[in-house]
């Protein structure tokens, strides 16, 4: 039988994996399984223009590249366990692949509250399914919305509830601003007041502690003692990642799966790992593994996997890294997040520079809604830029993303 | 080759300008303009920027 790479997670990380490995030369069998029903779909727009009804669900479907055609997909089947040194993965239907490489692409899923009360109005967004469900509550009249966590996620669909015509919306977290964390306190800012002009409501500083009502929610119960009525509940608490299949290998999974600078995975040639899953690190910066949960990363991912698993398994990178002549994985991060009429699009990364955030340009204090450009600096070096406004503010940050490119190794 | 951009869906986010400079470019006002049958040369950038357009926007039709 001829040799195969198998992919286990069947969406963005899992196709892009498998059009790359194509196009570095595999010419080999691939087999993706992946436990979702669909064929891989983009992911951002079920918070945004798919939630509002602006994207049809059915047009989020990737079209996977003339040279993947001959892919089997493993639809509806879940990897349940894995036998690395066996090179063997298990399917939830009993069978067993052999493979002579492995891609991890299992992603993340939503991590759940842990709360007394009923579970019926509680929503997560991640799928296609959990968006429609969503859709069609929020589009009920009279929704009352409570979004537990500030992060991305929760901002974007609290505005898009408000797009929807949704007129009590509230947005509840520990911290004392939306976005604090990835963004620091002067965005977080700007962005709280542009969410209040908006009609959206926030419950800082305040967790949950249950859900009330008899067979579905009707109110959230914070630690201050309130409750909001609620007749959907979105929990945005953030994600867990998916790897217990991989479980008995040795692995640290801690925290998704770590890799090598090359994205190997426990010092195996053999088995890498691409997407939100893969903690790596990024030569870019200070060579700390971490997860990156942006759209960007499943595709920048797949294509430095891809050539290092070719290499290996064409026989060229017997040890580490040799062979490959590749240098160690460096990607530039990027994301955007849209909420309300403005876009945040960031280069670099901001986290490693909160400690000494500069204004590159406009007045955060100025005009309500005008854009704004915000450096972040490491060591008095620029780490990353983030553009909170209209188009303009957007290109403006795409300027200073040659810049961060070009830029030495932030080692601090 | 034949790149057809759907302006329904594209939102001028640029990803696929750093990809394919000599084929994507945001005009003054900051929207997208594409020629439509660039060199075929120019096909692994191309490829490239219907990867990363967010809204999976750019077709390539040979
Ligand atoms: C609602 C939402 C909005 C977003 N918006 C933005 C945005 O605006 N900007 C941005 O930069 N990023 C955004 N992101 C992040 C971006 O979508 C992710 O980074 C990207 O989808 C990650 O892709 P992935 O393939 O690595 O992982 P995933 O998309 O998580 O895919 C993993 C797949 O593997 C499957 N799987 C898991 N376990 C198994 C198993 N044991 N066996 C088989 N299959 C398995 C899963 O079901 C899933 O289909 C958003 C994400 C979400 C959920
Ligand atoms: S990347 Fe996509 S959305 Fe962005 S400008 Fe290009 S075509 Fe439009």
């Amino acid at each position: 039988m001829s040799a195969r790479i198998v992919v286990a997670g069947a969406a963005l990380g899992g196709l892009r994996a498998a059009e790359q490995l194509r196009a570095t030369g595999w010419t080999g069998r691939i087999t993706i399984v992946g436990d979702e029903p669909h064929m891989p779909y983009n992911r951002p727009p079920l918070s945004k223009e798919a939630l509002v009804g602006k994207a049809p669900f059915e047009s989020l479907t990737f079209t996977p590249k003339a040279s993947a055609a001959d892919v089997e997909w493993r639809l509806g089947t879940k990897a349940v366990a894995a036998r690395l040194d066996e090179r063997a993965v298990v399917l939830d239907d009993g069978s067993t692949l052999s493979y002579d490489g492995l891609v991890v692409a299992t992603g993340m899923r939503p991590r759940r509250l842990r709360c007394p009360g009923p579970l019926a109005g509680r929503h997560t967004v991640r799928t296609l399914s959990d968006a429609r469900g969503l859709r069609d509550e929020l589009t009920r009249p009279g929704a009352r919305v409570v979004v537990v966590g500030a992060g991305f996620i929760g901002c974007e669909v609290a505005a898009t509830a408000v797009g929807l015509g949704v007129a009590e919306v509230t947005v509840v977290d520990p911290l004392p601003l939306p976005l604090l964390g990835p963004l620091g306190e002067l965005l977080a800012r700007a962005l709280l007041k542009r969410h209040e002009e908006r009609g959206v409501r926030f419950a800082l500083g305040a967790g949950v502690t249950g859900f009330e009502g008899r067979h579905r929610v009707r109110g959230v119960a914070l630690s201050d003692g309130t409750v909001l009525p609620a007749d959907v509940v979105v929990e945005s608490v953030g994600s867990l990642a998916n790897t217990e299949w991989l479980d008995g290998n040795g692995l640290d999974l801690s925290d998704g799966v770590l890799t090598d600078e090359h994205l190997r995975v426990g010092g195996r040639p053999d088995v890498v790992a691409v997407g939100d899953v893969a903690r790596f690190p990024n030569a870019r910066y200070d060579g700390v593994p971490r997860r990156v949960e942006h759209w960007s990363i499943p595709a920048d991912t797949a294509k430095h996997a891809a050539k290092v698993l070719v290499a290996h398994l064409a026989g060229a990178g017997a040890g580490a890294g040799a062979g490959t002549g590749l240098a160690p994985f460096a990607p530039l991060p990027t994301f955007w997040s849209d909420q309300h009429e403005f876009r945040l699009q960031s280069f670099g990364a901001p986290v490693l520079g909160l400690g000494d955030v500069r204004v590159l340009d406009g007045d955060p204090d100025g005009h309500p809604d005008g854009d704004v450009l915000v450096g972040y600096h490491a060591g008095g070096r620029l780490a990353g830029v983030v553009a909170l406004g209209g188009r303009a503010a957007a290109s403006a940050a795409a300027r200073w993303r040659a810049r961060l490119l070009k830029q030495p190794a932030l080692t601090v | 080759m034949k790149v057809v951009v759907d302006m329904t869906k594209c939102q001028d986010h640029g990803q696929c300008v750093f990809a394919a400079p000599d084929v994507f470019r945001m005009d003054d006002g900051g929207h997208l303009a594409h020629i439509s049958d660039p060199d075929d040369a120019l096909r692994d950038e191309v490829e490239e920027a219907a990867d990363v357009c967010p809204l999976q926007a750019i077709r390539i039709e040979d």
